[in-house]
């Protein structure tokens, strides 16, 4: 195990990396570093890994839905099966696909990028992700457990958002609201401890040189999102632990025959609900951050404002919660604020739209999986943008609250918008993490199986919303209009099924076949491509020194460093 | 590569490279991270204010806990002088001082189980009585829970201190412990003007 000790090895110590294929051991020492690790890389894998296996079961629930949804008076899923699925659906992918994986993303690489050994607080680091998985395991255990004792319910069936008084005793018997809760409340916990670990490492472990304004703008990024967690997260976990009082103990607090108000959780909720859409987008914004530079060939356009930017996105969003609330009946004066806010974050978000086409603007791009990638996320984010900006119009939003229009608006968010930074991620970052390219003929066919399969998919719901279809209902008749709509939506399901699965395959075929990447297969500028892939345990043999935003730009072209410029 | 990045940079020798201490940047964080949990609890008693059905109300059986309240605050006086006393190196008075303070924590948490055992079983207010049940308890109880994490950390410092263990190049772990214990004392101002003080007349 690699500590952080203060004596550097001596010069002609020559690394010798292990390289995929190579590793020895036996299975069972596999097993126990698993379980035991408390090293960064290791830890961040397991994030994604675990955050991509609950993203194919809840993938799976999601295309169950489809089928039910293809065409009208269908019967595939009973009604009650299908408020489990959409509510699991939901939970699943913020709380166990989302979260995990950005978390990976986060520990794996932020200590890396600005020269650290390890977090700051390396137990911490692996005590986050075995209660975030834990969480998960709670949540879906809930399908076995909840009804052999008591003998009614089984998974939870609230939605994600889990509105009062469907959660009320009367309205919600047996267990399963209770681990929904539970799980969300573990998870918070994890979520709240690794984001101060993130905060922690960033501000307190930058490698010499690393000053503020040299940090790649993914940490600082990271910075800002992590900070948005230790604020947000609480009054998730603080609404939870109302409910459950309410649940257990007989409080009122969402009791409205006794005094107490559901509106009020709806406020306490999106008061964690809307800065976690930037939780989990930010971190999306990161990846861009440093995947458009380096295909486009150019230093990141406006530096200072991108992070201006995302500090702005952060504060704005902890004031538009009640845009998701416009139909409650708020006064004039609260609808007023609440869609001047929320439209005013298209401005900072605006911003990094222009900055990263400015990016690429006069840039040599190379349409590598990564960037093919980026350029899909930049046109979806936008489309998901605009239909934001139409649905903080309050009287708008009153005409499409709760239609497939909204439905369609966060899943352009949340997979056009986030799912394809990730991807992008992974095609960039998996070379650094197993030493091996992923193929470039099954991305392609990925790239363009799930683009077509995800606009087949989600587009049509954007009308299908106009048309007046409702949310979370598990059938309709015929004649409505909807049915095309819906017979397309459900085609879509079957590319992105088989572009998935191909990602899938290319994930694990090239772990053993892909090309060898080398230390730096992109020509980056970041000081993770500055050691060997997949990095030592203790990532850099000697602590690296920074004189410029690109360090790795200066040590290829010392005749021409960065440092000279800034 | 490694090697090269160092060999290639010149290290910056005019500027000292000196960042922010672990300790305290995570406490600060985890400071925040509490404030915000506690924000809501307040946010939804002053929301609930005279909004119960029935009673028991608040002015009926709400007394202000002056002495209580006076512990608490000097509780993080006495640990100041405690800390002051480490820094010299008198172990003796920091153990003193240390003690006094957990005596005072201890004694607040008397009150509030006394002040809860009144309410229960002589007022007949319990957390299910109504909103204003609800919300006392659960805010007053969180913060209890506090008092308690907080007495169970100034605890360990003074067996480990009783043990030697205790140094003065280990003042700021104790500073983090005081830190946590100052929260504790502002959430309190917080509650007692929420619930003390605001909620009174109703």
């Amino acid at each position: 195990m690699a500590h952080g000790t203060t004596t550097a090895p001596s010069e002609d110590f020559v690394i010798t990396p292990v390289r995929p294929g190579e590793e020895k051991g036996t299975w069972s020492s596999w097993i126990q570093d698993l379980f035991f690790t408390v090293d960064h890389k290791k830890l961040g894998l397991m994030y994604i890994a675990v955050g991509l296996f609950f993203f194919v079961i809840a993938g799976l629930m999601a295309a169950a839905i489809r089928i039910q949804l293809a065409i009208p008076n269908n019967d595939f899923l009973h009604p009650d099966v299908y408020n489990r699925f959409f509510t699991m659906h939901g939970t699943a992918m913020v709380f166990l696909v989302g979260m995990p994986i950005i978390f990976g993303f986060a520990n794996y690489l932020v200590p890396i990028m600005i020269g650290a050994r390890d977090m700051a607080f390396p137990r911490m680091n692996a005590f986050g992700f075995w209660i975030t998985f834990f969480s998960g395991i709670l949540l879906y255990m809930s399908y076995f457990t909840a009804p052999s004792l008591y003998n009614a319910g089984s998974a939870p069936d609230v939605g994600w958002f889990a509105y009062s008084p469907l959660t009320a005793k009367a309205f919600s018997t047996g267990h399963s609201t209770d681990y929904w809760t539970l799980s969300i409340l573990m998870g918070g916990i994890g979520s709240v401890a690794t984001s101060i670990n993130i905060i922690v490492t960033t501000i307190c472990m930058r490698c010499k040189g690393m000053t503020l304004g040299r940090m790649p703008l993914f940490v600082w990024t990271w910075l800002v999102v992590a900070f948005l967690v230790v604020i947000a997260i609480p009054p998730l976990s603080a609404c939870q632990i109302m409910l459950t009082l309410d649940r257990y103990l007989g409080a009122t607090f969402f009791d409205t025959q006794a005094g107490g108000s559901a509106i009020l959780w709806q406020h306490f909720f999106w008061i964690f609900g809307h800065p976690e859409v930037y939780i989990l987008i930010l971190p999306g914004f990161a990846i861009m951050n440093e995947v458009i530079p380096v295909f486009s060939r150019k230093p990141i356009f406006g530096y200072p404002v991108m992070v201006g930017a995302t500090v702005m996105i952060a504060f704005i969003s902890l004031g538009v919660w009640a845009h998701h609330m416009f139909t409650v009946g708020m006064t004039s004066l609260g609808n007023s604020f609440f869609a001047i806010s929320t439209m005013l974050v298209a401005v900072p978000t605006g911003i990094k739209l222009f900055n990263w086409i400015g990016t690429m603007y006069g840039g040599k791009i190379r349409f590598e999986l990564p960037m093919m990638f980026s350029i899909g996320f930049l046109f979806q984010f936008l489309i998901a943008g605009l239909t934001g900006v139409m649905l903080a119009v309050a009287p708008f939003d009153w005409q499409l609250h709760d239609s497939y229009f909204v439905v369609a608006h966060f899943h352009y968010v949340l997979i056009g918008g986030l799912l394809y930074a990730i991807f992008a991620g992974i095609y960039h970052w998996y070379p650094k993490a197993f030493g091996r390219l992923m193929d470039k003929k099954l991305g392609l066919w990925h790239f363009w199986l799930f683009t077509i399969g995800f606009h087949l998919t989600f587009f049509p719901q954007h009308i299908a919303g106009f048309w007046g279809m409702p949310r979370r209902i598990y059938t309709y008749e015929a004649g409505r209009g909807w049915e095309e709509m819906n017979l397309i939506s459900s085609v879509g399901v079957v590319f992105q099924a088989i572009g998935i699965l191909l990602f899938v395959v290319n994930l694990l075929y090239s772990l053993k076949k892909g090309k060898v990447a080398g230390d730096d297969p992109w020509d980056a500028w970041t000081l993770e491509w500055a050691t060997t892939s997949p990095p030592a345990d203790y990532n850099f043999e000697k602590e690296p020194v920074v004189r410029s935003r690109r360090p790795l730009w200066d040590l290829k072209h010392p005749k021409d460093p960065d440092w000279k410029y800034e | 590569m490694d090697n090269a990045i160092n060999q290639t940079l010149p290290v910056e020798e005019e500027t000292p490279w000196r960042l922010p201490s672990i300790r305290k940047v995570a406490m600060i964080c985890l400071i925040t991270t509490e404030t915000a949990l506690f924000t809501i609890f307040v946010v939804a008693y002053l929301f609930y204010i005279g909004k119960s059905l029935n009673g028991p109300y608040p002015y009926e059986v709400l007394h202000f806990p002056w002495w209580a309240s006076a512990a608490l605050f000097g509780s993080s006086g006495t640990i100041m002088i405690a800390e002051h006393y480490l820094k010299k190196g008198k172990h003796g008075l920091f153990n003193l001082w240390w003690f006094i303070t957990i005596a005072l924590g201890t004694y607040f948490l008397g009150f509030t189980a006394y002040e809860w055992y009144v309410l229960i079983y002589k007022e007949g207010l319990t957390i299910s009585t109504n909103v204003f049940g609800s919300t006392f308890y659960s805010l007053v109880g969180l913060h209890a829970s506090h008092v308690i994490v907080g007495l169970f950390l100034l605890t360990i410092i003074l067996i480990s201190s009783f043990r030697k263990k205790i140094d003065h190049e280990h003042h700021e772990h104790v500073e983090m412990i005081s830190w946590y214990w100052h929260f504790v004392d502002a959430i309190w101002v917080v509650v007692l003007l929420v619930v003390y003080v605001l909620s009174m007349n109703y």
